[in-house]
């Protein structure tokens, strides 16, 4: 492991991710990645009571899942990192808290998942011989939490995004036969003064395109060395102004770049405006389609780049702009 | 009693109810489209503007131009606030300044809460399936 | 260009690069909804009236009729598709500060009754009625200072 230019970690030893595993709600389940999921949900509440036990629940069995699929039993796993946009992040903490793996708690708004799977990785280098990394969100949730009741009779703005509801999670592991981590570009917060709670993507673009033109300058690579890069969710309306900036910096990302949440929902008959969002959006499109790309290698080299508004309710209503953060991870077959 | 139904669906008077009605509520849409505005603070201005229009007189004019096209919307709320309260001066002075508002507007804010309460043991939000 | 030179170019950058609101089509629903709406209103309040009440009991009658109505949607979970629909349109309306009330009762009774439903069930209208019942009360003050001859002071 050693650091190369500003912000890039190369890993010398490669870590390999093993598994990964995604659940998700039933709204993700009529959207076109459908058939890739480990399993989907009929009903939001999963028969639990609540919004919040249904997401624990969800990231419970999620994380059983990968566990069971990779073949790797419990107490070969050295530790966990977990997050999700709850406060406190309850939903992971509640989920996992009868799996008796040492666990870290990670917070990056949406872009927990890389974030955990960065985290992963560098202990994958040092001591660790599988590290697991999940994330979860659910849309009812978020909604209570961060905008309204709903049943409220309101509109949402097209600029708006839709929470995804579900979870997605990966065991990293010292040694195995690919897809690799070869790198990570950890990313600064980029906060460019904007306010409104309904265009998170607009928030969060600067913050992709800083931690994307680091990566190309510290590694030395440009965009066609990629076979895909994939933003976490910046949505169509994000999407297009993170094209916009890359190429007044001199990067042309227009013929391989995407974002989760322009992939999971379908814009035409879903009606979700600007596309999916939250910690699930990435972590359940990488965990279910991506990875699947990788194994059958129709994807060699992909950038997945997940993008973070640090924001919360008391902050937004006290006029403070959205902070973003995105970072990178590199891997390879 | 009987009801005279040509009475309760005389047609102009019901025109007159629908136009205003819906263009009060036009205003509040371009509130909503055109400044971000979240509803709370859209229904706080149209209560706000309706009591003070209310104390000013104006907006009694309006309503007895449309009827329930004037008192339906939230400015209708505020006016009959403000309308109860000059009614409470008129009768008790100082004290009806507090009394009389809340005291016309008793049955709408009693019932909400009321039917808010009943409608939260019996039912339970479901996720928006569009 | 660069979008991101400055904070304020970006903003600009933003707001012609995101997508508006389809506002005619909104106001067009927004029109026919609360029109209908109040016209519903009228029809009770005529009803009333034929009844032999008088205006103040026709207007609270239609009031409740119409909180009834909108909690009953509420409560069906159908209101937040006619609120998707008609935006302002059952918003503006009583319908909308009946709704405002229920739906975060409901949302809450996860927390329970009591600090659940009943403490969060103004979360969204509270404000309407601290503005509307401070505005009335000082409108109220106001007249009296106007007319001074009504200053009896009880």
């Amino acid at each position: 492991m050693e650091k190369i230019g500003k912000q890039t970690i190369k890993f010398n030893n490669p870590p390999t991710i093993t598994e990964c595993a995604a659940i998700v709600g039933p709204k993700e389940a009529q959207g076109p990645l459908a058939k890739y999921f480990d399993q989907t949900l009929d009903d939001e509440f999963w028969g639990e009571k609540t919004w919040e036990k249904a997401e624990s629940k969800i990231i419970k069995e999620t994380v059983n899942t990968v566990i069971s699929k990779s073949g790797v039993s419990s107490d070969q796993i050295d530790c966990c990192f977990a997050g999700d946009l709850l406060n406190q992040c309850i939903s992971s903490s509640f989920g996992l808290r009868e799996l008796s793996i040492p666990l870290f708690g990670v917070f990056g708004a949406c872009s927990t998942f890389v974030e955990s799977m960065c985290l992963g990785a560098m202990c994958c280098e040092n001591f660790a011989e599988n590290v697991l990394c999940a994330t979860s969100s659910h849309f009812c949730s978020a909604e209570k939490q961060f905008r309204f009741p709903l049943e409220l009779g309101n509109q949402r703005p097209p600029s708006s995004q839709w929470t995804v509801t579900g979870s997605g999670a990966s065991i990293v592991s010292k040694s195995g036969s690919g897809p690799f981590i070869t790198h990570i570009t950890p990313g600064k917060i980029v906060d460019m003064g904007i306010k409104d709670a309904n265009n998170m993507g607009a928030a969060m673009a600067p913050a992709f395109a800083d931690t994307l033109i680091s990566h190309f300058i510290d590694t030395g690579r440009n965009p066609s060395y990629y076979d895909a890069i994939i933003s976490g969710d910046l949505g169509h309306v994000g999407k297009e102004i993170a094209i916009d900036i890359a190429k007044s910096q001199g990067y042309n990302i227009k013929s391989n770049y995407n974002d989760c949440g322009v992939l999971i929902f379908d814009k035409a008959k879903q009606d979700t405006h600007s596309g999916g969002s939250g910690c699930a959006c990435c972590g359940t499109v990488f965990s279910g389609y991506l990875f699947k790309q990788l194994k059958e290698r129709k994807i060699k080299k992909l950038l997945l780049i997940a993008t973070g508004a640090l924001t919360n309710s008391t902050s937004s209503q006290q006029g403070e702009s959205i902070p973003g953060i995105a970072h990178a991870i590199s891997i390879e077959v | 009693m009987d009801i005279n139904w040509a009475n309760v669906f005389e047609w102009s008077s019901l025109l007159k109810c629908f136009v205003v009605g819906g263009l009060i509520c036009i205003i509040g849409q371009i509130l909503i489209d055109k400044t971000k505005l979240t509803p709370a603070r859209i229904l706080v201005i149209f209560v706000t503007t309706g009591a003070i229009l209310g104390g000013l007189g104006i907006y009694k004019c309006v309503v007895d131009f449309a009827g329930a096209g004037a008192t339906v919307p939230l400015t209708g709320f505020g006016y009959n606030l403000a309308k109860g309260a000059i009614e409470g001066v008129k009768e008790t002075g100082l004290v009806g300044a507090f009394t009389g508002g809340i005291k016309a507007a008793s049955g709408g804010i009693a019932a909400a809460v009321f039917f808010g309460y009943l409608a939260s043991l019996i039912s339970k939000p479901k996720m928006k399936k569009q | 260009m660069n979008p991101i030179e400055t904070k304020q170019t970006y903003q600009e950058y933003v707001d012609k690069k995101s997508p508006n609101s389809p506002i005619l089509k909104n106001c067009f629903n927004a029109f026919w909804v609360g029109g209908l709406i109040c016209t519903l209103g009228q029809i009770i309040m005529n009803i009333c009236k034929e009844r032999g009440f008088d205006q103040t009991m026709s207007g609270t009658i239609v009031s409740i009729i119409l909180i009834g109505i909108s909690a009953f949607l509420t409560g069906l979970n159908l209101f937040n598709k006619v609120g998707k629909f008609a935006g302002a349109g059952s918003l503006i309306p009583i319908t909308g500060f009946a709704n405002s009330i229920v739906s975060p009762a409901m949302e809450y009774k996860s927390e329970g009754y009591v600090m659940g439903v009943g403490g969060k069930m103004f979360t969204v209208a509270g404000p309407v009625l601290v503005f509307g019942i401070s505005a009335s009360i000082l409108v109220g003050i106001v007249y009296m200072i106007f007319n001074t001859q009504t200053m009896t002071l009880v």
